[in-house]
């Protein structure tokens, strides 16, 4: 054979490539921020500002894969958790973000909270392609596969709680007049278009009234005192915690005693029932997807068992009552769990395709029959929530598990 | 004697600072303008990210120095401004198809009419009265953005998404490169133009009314108009700065532009130095970069950290960035006299 040099080299070089190639198929791959020993993943989220009381969620993630850490990690990589504060503002989001994805160069962005931060930052991200994994929002904008293949959340929508609690009204009181009140921003919208969107045509007939309020107004008595001239014989609060307790106290100060549903984010007995008393709370409707810890029932549940010695252990200053240690624990455990299912092959593409292929996976803190299941075009990991009613000093669960997933 | 006269009788808030007193020697701005044109090249993209933020809050501390320190009059609502510059420049880029370009000067334009505008029934008040009525237009400025009439255009509590532009000419750069320098031209430009206009006519007017008001009507300049001016001035200024600021976040959205924004814009005038222009961009650098570095520090103190930095600060050296440079500058000749 007589080869030239040049063509020598091309032919060797081309067995290399070819041979080197074939291993590597079945050997290890990684994208920016994976490694042999070591899994990097930003994080952001408001330890400062108006909504720094959310900040606990990130420090129980941070505590949660210190846990992993010490049990070794996850195949035998280590989490590093690099997380940092946006104080709420979409401005220092995407600052934060770009310091994540360009200084320390992270596999992914996890969980990072609030709708606008996340509205700001989830362009970027997608341009990127770098996984913008288990949104902490309700908005029901991350479940969008097709546009931005990036992005996907974690707890249920608010429109999706919001067609639930339509879907029991129409079972249980097809007749109602529905007054509803919500709070004037896209968290409020979303409820209430969830709301209409599952009563469908008879929307417009249920609801007799709406009120809307800014969160700036000191309270919402008068909205009350208009809802319940209205004529409702429901009332649908769908208000943040310190709304959510007024409207309690005034409903009973008004002696108006409307069937009373209540969005599960101002469920929290600690923060909402409590200071608007317990005789003025009973009967009231909501509805969950997480185990609360006040609840004596859970006292012997495996799941809320590790749960508390997690808490003992990795963050003895974590609050068990405080429903975002119970959120972060949940949302950390599902990440851990696409980890694990990613294997050797950490590259973004695969953590999305992963994350992408859930199958009926169970938090420990999640309400026993609620799975988080994805796919490739369900990028909504939580869809179900149980009905729940407020009985004594505790919710007490009752019915079917419901999903809030549209009917096709 | 009504308090209002009482406090046009006691001695300034802001300092008399003498026009040369306000800008850099013609040295120092060309070493200045070097580095902000090499420093990109060899800088990760992150870095220029942060560089063009320090422009951009650069210019409105800017603004708000011309009219503090300039023309004496204070405004706790330059964050209001500067929304309306964002959200011009997101809704003309994102609705109509305007080029982002020519986004700027519209902004500064309707920012000019607005701040001209709220001049007219501030020329009433003056101190801290005044600094209230501006901090109101600041509270209420994310809540009419998030009015229902509006959110055909500002997309309400949700916000709005701006596509970032790219390099025009097919030049061999990314986004964040050509921003930064799309940015840095606009910004030499404004600061020429207010290194200007403070030497002007109307500069020396403005200067005149800070330092005593009666005595400047006495001398003939129209009190109103200037005042008036100073703030249509700074808040096209800073409406400029905001529609830049839109199209480097890519993201606008009430929440962006609350309070916080404008006591930041506040506090890097005063850590900038009152009255000296350069000391704007220094200003920005504080309020950008010590939340990081107090963050490093401790997370969950992050604000007071910040807190006791910034209480350093104005402890140590009160009149800001300004007394460190004219310490710098003395201690500089009497090195050359020995």
């Amino acid at each position: 054979m007589n080869l030239s040099p040049i063509l020598r080299i091309a032919a060797f070089a081309t067995a290399v490539i070819a041979l080197t190639s074939g291993g590597a198929l079945a050997q290890k791959k990684y994208d920016a921020g994976a490694s042999d020993s070591e899994i990097k993943i930003g994080n952001i989220m408001p330890y400062s500002g108006a909504a720094s009381a959310f900040g606990v969620i990130g420090k129980t993630e941070e505590a949660y894969f210190k846990k992993i850490n010490a049990e070794g990690g996850i195949n035998g990589r280590k989490i590093s958790f690099i997380s940092y504060d946006d104080a709420y503002s979409p401005p220092k989001a995407v600052e934060q973000i770009h310091k994540l994805v360009e200084d320390d160069e992270v596999l992914l962005v996890f969980n990072p909270l609030g709708t606008p931060s996340n509205s700001a930052i989830q362009k970027y991200l997608n341009a990127k392609e770098i996984p913008q994994l288990f949104v902490a929002s309700g908005a029901s904008k991350w479940n969008a596969p097709s546009s931005f293949p990036w992005t996907m959340g974690w707890q249920p929508s608010y429109q999706g709680e919001g067609r639930i609690y339509a879907k029991y009204l129409l079972k249980e009181k097809p007749d109602a007049k529905i007054g509803v009140l919500f709070q004037n921003d896209d968290f409020g919208k979303d409820y209430l278009k969830g709301l209409k969107d599952a009563l469908g045509e008879k929307a417009d007939a249920m609801i007799v009234a709406e009120e809307s309020y800014e969160t700036s107004e000191p309270s919402v008595d008068t909205h009350i005192v208009k809802l319940k001239a209205s004529g409702a014989d429901v009332f649908f609060s769908v208000t943040t915690p310190k709304f959510a307790a007024q409207a309690i106290k005034k409903l009973a100060e008004i002696d108006w005693h409307p069937m009373h549903l209540l969005v599960s984010i101002s469920a929290s007995v600690g923060s909402v029932i409590q200071p608007a008393g317990y005789e003025n709370s009973q009967g009231i409707l909501s509805a969950a997807y997480d185990k609360d810890a006040a609840d004596p029932q859970w006292n012997n549940d495996p799941g809320m068992k590790k749960f508390t010695e997690f808490l003992q252990q990795y963050y003895p200053d974590g609050n068990k009552l405080d429903s975002s240690t119970i959120y972060g624990y949940g949302a950390a455990q599902t990440l851990v769990k696409v980890l694990q299912m990613c294997g050797d092959d950490l590259t973004r593409a695969n953590v999305m395709k992963q994350a992408a292929s859930l199958r009926d996976f169970q938090p420990d803190t999640l309400l026993p029959g609620i799975r988080i299941n994805t796919t490739a075009d369900d990028f909504a990991p939580i869809q179900q929530l149980r009905m729940m009613r407020f009985k004594g000093q505790n919710w007490e669960l009752f019915g079917d598990i419901m999903s809030g997933e549209m009917e096709r | 004697m009504s308090a209002v006269e009482e406090l046009a009788s006691q001695a300034p808030a802001v300092q008399a600072v003498p026009k040369r007193a306000m800008t850099l020697s013609s040295g120092t701005a060309f070493v200045v303008v070097l580095l902000l044109l090499i420093v990109p090249l060899f800088a990760k993209n992150f870095v220029i990210f942060q560089l063009t933020q320090l422009l951009y809050y650069g210019l409105a501390v800017l603004a708000l120095n011309i009219l503090t320190g300039g023309s004496g009059q204070f405004s706790l609502g330059q964050s209001a401004f500067y929304a309306i510059g964002a959200y011009t420049s997101a809704i003309l880029m994102e609705q109509y198809d305007v080029n982002y370009a020519l986004t700027l000067p519209i902004a500064g334009i309707i920012c000019f009419a607005a701040g001209f505008l709220f001049g007219q029934p501030a020329l009433r008040l003056s101190g801290v009265y005044l600094a209230l009525a501006t901090f109101a237009l600041a509270t209420a400025m994310p809540q009419l953005l998030k009015l229902g009439f509006f959110e055909k255009w500002t997309g309400g509590v949700q916000g709005q998404v701006v596509t970032k532009p790219d390099a025009p000419f097919g030049l061999p750069m990314s986004q964040d490169m050509w921003l930064y320098y799309f940015t840095l031209a606009v910004t030499i430009a404004i600061y020429i133009f207010s290194v200007n206009l403070l030497r002007s006519r109307s500069g020396r007017a403005f200067m005149a009314i800070r330092d005593n008001e009666i005595a400047a009507s006495a001398m003939g300049i129209n009190v109103s108009l200037y005042k008036t001016l100073a703030f249509g001035v700074s808040a096209g200024i800073t409406g400029v700065a905001g529609g830049l600021g839109a199209i480097a976040v890519q993201f606008v959205a009430p929440d962006s532009f609350t309070i916080t924004l404008a006591i930041q814009l506040f506090l890097g005038m005063v850590v900038g130095g009152v009255g000296w222009l350069p000391g704007s961009f220094i200003g920005a650098a504080f309020i950008i970069f010590v939340p990081n570095i107090a963050e490093s520090i401790s997370k969950g103190l992050s604000g007071a950290v910040f807190g006791v930095l910034l209480f350093l600060v104005i402890f140590l050296v009160p009149h800001g960035a300004r007394q460190v440079a004219m310490v710098g500058q003395q201690l500089l000749e009497r090195a050359r006299k020995r």
